[in-house]
């Protein structure tokens, strides 16, 4: 075999590692948006988080406009401290939001919804969120169930 | 009594002497890479036999696999009424698992026994000595090429073999088992992560592409300079590779994906 015929189907072989790639960041991964990840971060203080995980998605009204960058315990206040970082585009949030922890379908994957208020201020950077609600956990609303019959 | 201890002491001894020799010779053909800037079409004909000539049962083989799994996988979620999160479970294993690792399989088998094979045998012949006979560094002329291409054929053919899996998985789930297409890609595009799934599969082909070139290459240099010795040594590359591909993955599997 000549060194031409080489050369070609060795670019042939690059040219599937591309097409390869480009399934895979495209159409099988989120790499789309990750590319939106800039955007401002508001922190929400919950008393139980359940099963809420990082890089879980914050919508508001059903639409998803930012995500969870980061879950930390605080040992001051003795909650869990929700860090969201929202889209850039969506920098109209009154400062009186709410955030409550939502699960997707009975048992799904939990999600924090975003109610705006009426405040005329908006949140910005390193905002915090004073209203929230913690996530339901099955089995503390199925113990109440049992203790108040 | 004696006898016994001398022996599995030499054995011990000789083991710990191959895994010196090789640790040189991985330096010395790191050492090599720099050369290969000015002659890259050596590269690219080594790139021809151990990328695209393995190209063929990377495809057939990933295509199948990804049947399989989403055969399995609709079998089992099917019971729980899950059937839609198909499309996660299928890109998922692939992405992170049995992209890499297959591929790395066949390579070794397909690529690496062949690289082993060919420089045994040009060791067999007087090939190697040869060229240093004519002040030629095998390392650079022969060596290197041969590591720079599989270290990098190795990422491209699992990257291949995800994508052609996730394909094959899409034929059997949506097309002959009807779960909704929709839901198949658009489920996984919300679960699997490019940083942290598609990357690090990367990763894992990358390490597996590194071990598998360096111990191909370096048995084959390294043989017993017999038809017998190539013989084994062709054996050793296929087995110490793929029990060292199942290995790293294990324990790169426990540094990248645990939470």
């Amino acid at each position: 075999m000549n060194s031409r015929t080489t050369e070609v189907l060795v670019g042939l072989f690059m040219l599937l590692f591309l097409a390869a790639m480009t399934i895979l960041a495209l159409k099988v991964s989120n790499l789309t948006s990750l590319s939106g990840a800039a955007g401002y971060q508001v922190h929400a203080n919950f008393d139980n988080v359940g099963g809420l995980r990082v890089r879980a998605p914050v919508s508001a009204g059903g639409v998803k406009v930012g995500q969870v960058s980061q879950i930390v315990y605080d040992s001051d206040t003795f909650e869990a401290k929700v860090t969201l970082t929202i889209d850039e585009e969506f920098n109209l949030f009154p400062t009186d939001t709410s955030a409550s922890i939502y699960t997707a379908g009975l048992l799904g994957e939990q999600y924090i919804g975003l109610e705006p208020g009426a405040d005329d201020e908006v949140l910005e950077q390193d905002s915090e969120i004073d209203l929230t609600q913690s996530a339901l956990v099955l089995e503390r609303l199925i113990g109440q169930v049992l203790l108040n019959k | 009594m004696i006898d016994f201890l001398a022996s599995s002491g030499r054995r011990y001894l000789d083991a710990l002497a191959s895994l010196g020799r090789a640790s040189v010779f991985l330096i010395q053909l790191i050492g090599a890479l720099p050369s290969l800037l000015t002659r890259f079409s050596l590269v690219i004909k080594q790139l021809f036999s151990s990328g695209v000539m393995t190209l063929s049962i990377i495809l057939v083989s990933g295509l199948f696999v990804g049947m399989v799994l989403s055969l399995q996988g609709y079998n089992t979620l099917v019971g729980f009424g899950a059937e839609e999160s198909l499309g996660i479970f299928v890109a998922k294993v692939l992405v992170r698992e049995l992209g890499p690792v297959v591929a790395g399989l066949l390579f070794a088998g397909r690529a690496g026994s062949a690289m082993t094979a060919e420089i045994g045998l040009m060791k067999a012949t007087e090939q190697l000595s040869g060229l240093e006979m004519m002040a030629v560094d095998p390392f650079k002329r022969v060596f290197a090429p041969r590591f720079l291409a599989g270290f990098f054929a190795l990422p491209a053919l699992a990257a291949m073999f995800s994508a052609i899996g996730v394909l094959g998985g899409h034929l059997v789930g949506v097309e002959l088992l009807g779960v909704d297409a929709g839901a198949y890609w658009s489920q996984m595009h919300a679960s699997v992560d490019f940083r942290e799934d598609v990357l690090g599969g990367l990763i894992k082909a990358v390490v597996f592409g590194f071990v598998v070139c360096w111990i191909a290459i370096f048995q084959g240099a390294d043989c017993v300079p017999t038809s017998e010795g190539v013989s084994s040594a062709t054996t050793r590359t296929v087995v110490y590779s793929s029990l060292l591909v199942l290995g790293l993955d294990f324990l790169l599997t426990a540094i990248m994906f645990t939470v």
